[in-house]
């Protein structure tokens, strides 16, 4: 299994000013693995995903992803991730079709794959009568999963997924999870933050961030044993009550 | 091959603007129409007041000689100073003329009489203007007199010096002509600054920066894919403009227009890139908007546009030798007026070209890609 850790993190720190809002991290994950990073809001998981794709430069410590040095090889880092950020980050004033065609012309896919992935993706999404809709007139759920596929468009090898989910229906990320299950059988490794318990649930192994540092990493079914909890909604209350800050 | 994909995206995104494209064209054409008509330092319509004390012959003749000028209008005769300045007090007119009780006999005895003018100097430009408009009618009127009384020039302590000035370039002194090039040049500027200026700091607000950002686009790619757009836009806007100079006022440029495009390309690419600078460090439109706007108006007030650089005081003076709009104005109106080639404007352009080469650098090294 060690020979194909794909993300290494070890005492990664960031710090702004005098706040420590990551603190002293260290995990790896391995590759097609499903990584739940879970955590309250300010626990510091934006700020490490973040510096994880090479958007933020680490204080101290040292991370690898894809085999690069996030701090010093940020744009081959950038060559073989997918990121998707909490914010939708997708041009709304293009349309569907635009702007697939422009993130796989950044990443430098031929004109043929695009066209060919794209009609494919379209097929698979139930998008091939909307894509030339404005992006910005698609229901969030949609929105969601396209922004998704995108950033999954190039097949990197490592995808990172900021609260995906927020805000979107049952149903919608129920197919939000299903799209996840596919990448990671065709060994894209997703790390990927969220609220919802249930979901931490569906993750091979899941990290739980207070205050900065990680205080549980585990499969959710040892977790659950660890903390003598029904649920990972019962192990990330226990943690959670921790926080001081926040 | 990445930056064909950028650039394709910034002109979809251009022409699904609202207002953008409409600017593009309503621009020039309202500049170009309307600007030189109204922004005109020619006075017009002078009107005067008049209070003759002497109601001789000569003094009427002299009345006539202003009331027939084009550009003066005679509001009426007072008896009094008091009452024709009532008419200045009141805005119905912009001057008095008064003359003296004995202006006849003095001019016939003497060969001298005073006129008294008195104008209306709250428009200071406007006052000496049409004060100096008087005193050239008045000069006038005594060279008619004396040659009339037949005083040769040579027997008279008021030797007469006729000085009949020959305009170069500018025959006419048509104050548009002057305006219209340096007009050209503002439209550059308000599109080529403020756009650029407003971009990346607006899609640092739409989050979608981020997405750029985590890609692994270089710096100088996605600086130049903003670049080329406007400077696109800029010289469509500049066809335009020369277009309709040539169609409402009949000006062309007297030196090449090749050479036009070619200032214009080096000042646009100054002017985006500021735009750009601007843009990368401001968190918010708004900040981006007033910066630019500051660098604006700095820029077109000390660039030469309405005010010659020579009267400036000598500290504006030397700041202007930084002003991008100088430069490119100070070519304009050349390359408008004379028939001149390259070397006429090549300090010009050169000086552009280097702080168009700073302004990219800094624009592309001010753009970050990753937070510290």
């Amino acid at each position: 299994m060690n020979d194909n850790i794909v993300i290494r993190v070890e005492g990664l720190t960031k710090q702004f000013g005098n706040f420590v809002a990551v603190n002293h991290i260290s995990f790896d994950v391995s590759q097609g693995e499903i990584f739940g990073f879970l955590g309250a809001n300010g626990a510091g998981k934006t700020t490490a995903m973040r510096m994880l794709c090479g958007l933020s430069v680490p204080t101290s410590g040292h991370a690898t992803v894809a085999g690069y040095d996030v701090e010093r090889q940020p744009e081959l880092v950038k060559r073989n991730i997918g990121y998707m950020s909490q914010k939708f980050a997708l041009y709304d004033d293009l349309t569907v079709t635009e702007n697939l065609r422009l993130f796989g012309g950044i990443y430098r896919m031929s004109r043929r794959d695009i066209k060919l992935k794209t009609r494919q993706l379209l097929t698979e999404l139930n998008l091939t009568n909307e894509r030339n809709a404005m992006v910005r007139s698609l229901p969030l759920g949609w929105k969601q999963k396209l922004a998704f596929s995108l950033a999954i468009f190039h097949e990197p090898k490592i995808v990172f997924l900021d609260e995906p989910t927020g805000g979107v229906d049952p149903i919608t990320r129920r197919q939000f999870w299903e799209m996840i299950y596919r990448a990671a059988d065709r060994g894209i490794t997703v790390f990927v933050t969220t609220h919802y318990m249930d979901e931490a649930e569906y993750c091979d192994r899941v990290s739980i961030m207070v205050d900065g540092h990680i205080k549980a990493l585990d499969t959710p079914a040892m977790l659950k044993q660890m903390f003598n909890a029904p649920t990972m909604y019962d192990v990330f209350l226990a943690l959670a009550r921790q926080a001081t800050r926040g | 091959m990445v930056l064909g994909y950028l650039i394709s995206k910034e002109f979809k995104q251009m022409m699904r603007n609202i207002v953008l494209p409409v600017i593009f064209v309503l621009l020039p054409i309202s500049v170009i129409n309307v600007v030189p008509r109204i922004a005109t330092q020619e006075i017009k319509h002078i009107n005067f007041s008049v209070v003759d004390n002497d109601h001789s012959p000569l003094s009427e003749r002299l009345v006539h000689k202003l009331a027939a000028s084009p550009n003066f209008h005679l509001v009426g005769t007072f008896a009094s100073y008091g009452q024709a300045s009532a008419t200045i007090d009141g805005g119905q007119a912009d001057l008095i003329v008064e003359i003296q009780p004995d202006f006849e006999r003095q001019l016939v005895v003497d060969g001298t009489a005073q006129v008294a003018v008195a104008t209306n100097s709250v428009n200071g430009m406007k006052g000496s203007l049409s004060s100096g408009y008087v005193t050239q009618i008045l000069a006038d009127y005594s060279a008619q007199l004396r040659d009339e009384a037949g005083l040769d020039a040579s027997n008279t302590r008021l030797a007469r010096l006729n000085v009949e000035p020959r305009y170069l370039y500018n025959t006419t002194l048509d104050y548009k002509l002057y305006m219209v090039p340096a007009l050209m040049a503002m439209i550059l500027i308000l599109i080529c600054a403020f756009l650029p200026a407003l971009n990346i700091v607006g899609e640092k607000e739409k989050g979608t920066i981020e997405q750029i950002n985590v890609s692994p686009i270089s710096k100088s790619q996605f600086v130049l894919s903003k670049l080329i757009p406007y400077t696109v836009v800029g010289l469509f806007m500049l066809t335009m403009a020369i277009a309709l100079a040539w169609l409402i006022y009949g000006y062309w440029p007297s030196g090449s227009v090749w050479l036009i495009y070619v200032m214009a390309i080096a000042f646009v690419l100054v002017m985006s890139s500021l735009g750009l600078i601007v843009s990368n460090y401001s968190s918010t439109t708004q900040q981006a908007a007033l910066l630019i706007f500051f660098f604006m108006m700095i820029f077109m007030h000390m660039s030469g546009m309405l005010t010659p650089i020579v009267s400036m005081p000598r500290w504006s003076q030397t700041l202007t030798l930084v002003n991008p709009m100088r430069y490119f104005m100070e070519a304009m109106r050349v390359i408008y007026l004379k028939p001149v080639g390259f070397a006429a404007v090549q300090e010009q352009f050169l000086r552009l070209c280097i702080m168009a080469a700073v302004l990219w650098t800094w624009a592309i090294a001010s753009y970050r890609k990753t937070q510290a």
